[in-house]
């Protein structure tokens, strides 16, 4: 009996993430959302390197996958500061703060990262195959670097969240989240990196720098939303 | 159920906004907070909520069972902000918000046309009013079920035919046995406790 009440609960905790999920998506998809603005960001930096580095094809190629990442990391940090400021603006933080004694804030932080990754980041991660092109890189280095893009970007979201509860009730805290959320987005960037040369420079390896890689998303998938659910109940005024 | 205040204090930024709050609610009734401007309404709602840390004193609900267990679980919290989303419909927002808070006594449509703005959910809550923006807010109270409602001046923006549905509604919440909490400056139109604030300093 108690199982059942319990698999109940669960499953009304489960929806509720769910709305929750949906609408920040639904947010980030209509106007005034950041779901373009990173793609279009992401693009500008890419696009700019090889007029900054000249057109030597073969040096585009090995430096693809870097520029590939610290354009993403850089879009990733574009539109963090929103995370939490615009429910602030609107009184919705509130409600998420005060809804704490029924479901965890912190599985309501959790839920905000992974939409607003899935609705913010995830296109830069489908852009950056296309984008991989203009850095001349091959079909495989192409490849890895998308797929620890896909691992490694919400490893970004969960230190950011951190970032953005903090400067939550500061005016125009994007400047303070970036500067406070990059210094330890480093060894995600350095992994990531590292994973993508691996899959093409032979005596590199690629498994492990990618494992770390996974290992530090999944940390920080915990570490991330407790933290920054701990900043937001502590910065309500 | 009772609401129940000791000696509360709150303060903002380190200065003491008010102390040596008391009451007590028994459930059904209610009480409306008034004062000037700058009295510490809004402070002590958002104390009572939890929202605030409070400076001294104890604030507590009693006898809300396995439910209703702290404060936090069982108020609605309607303050100067909305909490809707410009971008989404009305009732969308509406629907969220039911969803987040689990299931009320009344449908979102019906929220909806208890409040008057039947037939407008399609509506991007950003295109709506400044009366019709509060009236959405207040479908909130009735789309999921919460004991206690902790409102800051609720009818800010509202007309008078508005004003009185709204009455209304708060004197069905607390005949249903529920509590409101009011800060308000104008009148509310409904039977309650009063306590005046920032007068004894």
């Amino acid at each position: 009996m108690s199982g059942r009440t319990e698999g109940g609960a669960q499953a009304q905790a489960s929806q509720i993430m769910l709305a929750l999920f949906l609408r920040d998506i639904r947010l980030s998809i209509r106007a005034g959302g950041g779901a373009l603005t990173g793609v279009i960001f992401f693009l500008a930096v890419i696009a700019t390197i090889p007029f900054g580095v000249g057109p030597d094809l073969k040096l585009l190629a090995r430096i693809g996958p870097a520029i590939l990442w610290i354009g993403s990391l850089l879009a990733c940090l574009l539109g963090l500061d929103r995370l939490f400021q615009a429910d602030r603006e609107d009184g919705s933080l509130d409600l998420l703060v005060l809804g704490n004694d029924r479901h965890i804030l912190a599985l309501t932080v959790l839920v905000k990262c992974l939409a607003h990754w899935a609705g913010s980041v995830l296109p830069l991660v489908v852009a950056a195959p296309l984008l991989g092109l203009f850095m001349n890189m091959e079909p495989l280095s192409i490849g890895a670097t998308a797929l620890t893009l896909l691992v490694g970007t919400p490893a970004i979201t969960f230190i950011g969240a951190v970032g953005a509860a903090v400067a939550v009730a500061l005016p125009r805290g994007g400047l303070l989240i970036s500067v406070l959320v990059l210094p330890l987005t480093i060894p995600v960037l350095i992994f990531g990196v590292s994973a993508s040369y691996g899959a093409v420079a032979d005596p590199d390896p690629f498994l492990q720098p990618f494992l770390i890689l996974a290992a530090l998303t999944l940390f920080l998938a915990v570490l991330g939303p407790v933290a920054a659910a701990l900043a937001l109940r502590h910065g309500t005024d | 159920m009772r609401l129940i205040a000791e000696n509360l204090g709150g303060e903002r930024g380190g200065e003491t906004v008010f102390s040596g709050i008391g009451f007590a609610i028994e459930k059904g009734q209610a009480l409306v907070v008034t004062g000037p401007n700058g009295s510490g309404k809004s402070t002590l709602l958002r104390v009572i909520a939890g929202l605030l840390p409070k400076a001294e004193g104890d604030v507590r609900i009693e006898g809300g069972g396995e439910t209703f267990p702290t404060i936090a679980s069982a108020c609605h919290y309607l303050g100067h902000l909305n909490a809707m989303k410009t971008a989404l419909s009305v009732t969308e927002n509406l629907r969220f918000w039911r969803d987040f808070n689990g299931d009320g006594p009344l449908g979102v449509e019906e929220a909806l046309e208890t409040v008057g703005l039947g037939g407008i959910g399609h509506l991007p809550f950003g295109y709506l009013s400044t009366g019709q923006r509060r009236r959405a807010a207040i479908a909130k109270l009735l789309v999921s079920h919460r004991p206690l409602w902790l409102l800051d001046e609720p009818t800010a923006g509202l007309d008078k035919a508005s004003e009185a549905r709204f009455a209304g509604l708060m004197a069905k919440h607390c005949a249903e046995g529920g509590i409101v909490v009011a800060a308000t400056h104008l009148p509310l139109g409904i039977e309650g406790m009063e306590l005046r604030m920032g007068e004894t300093g």
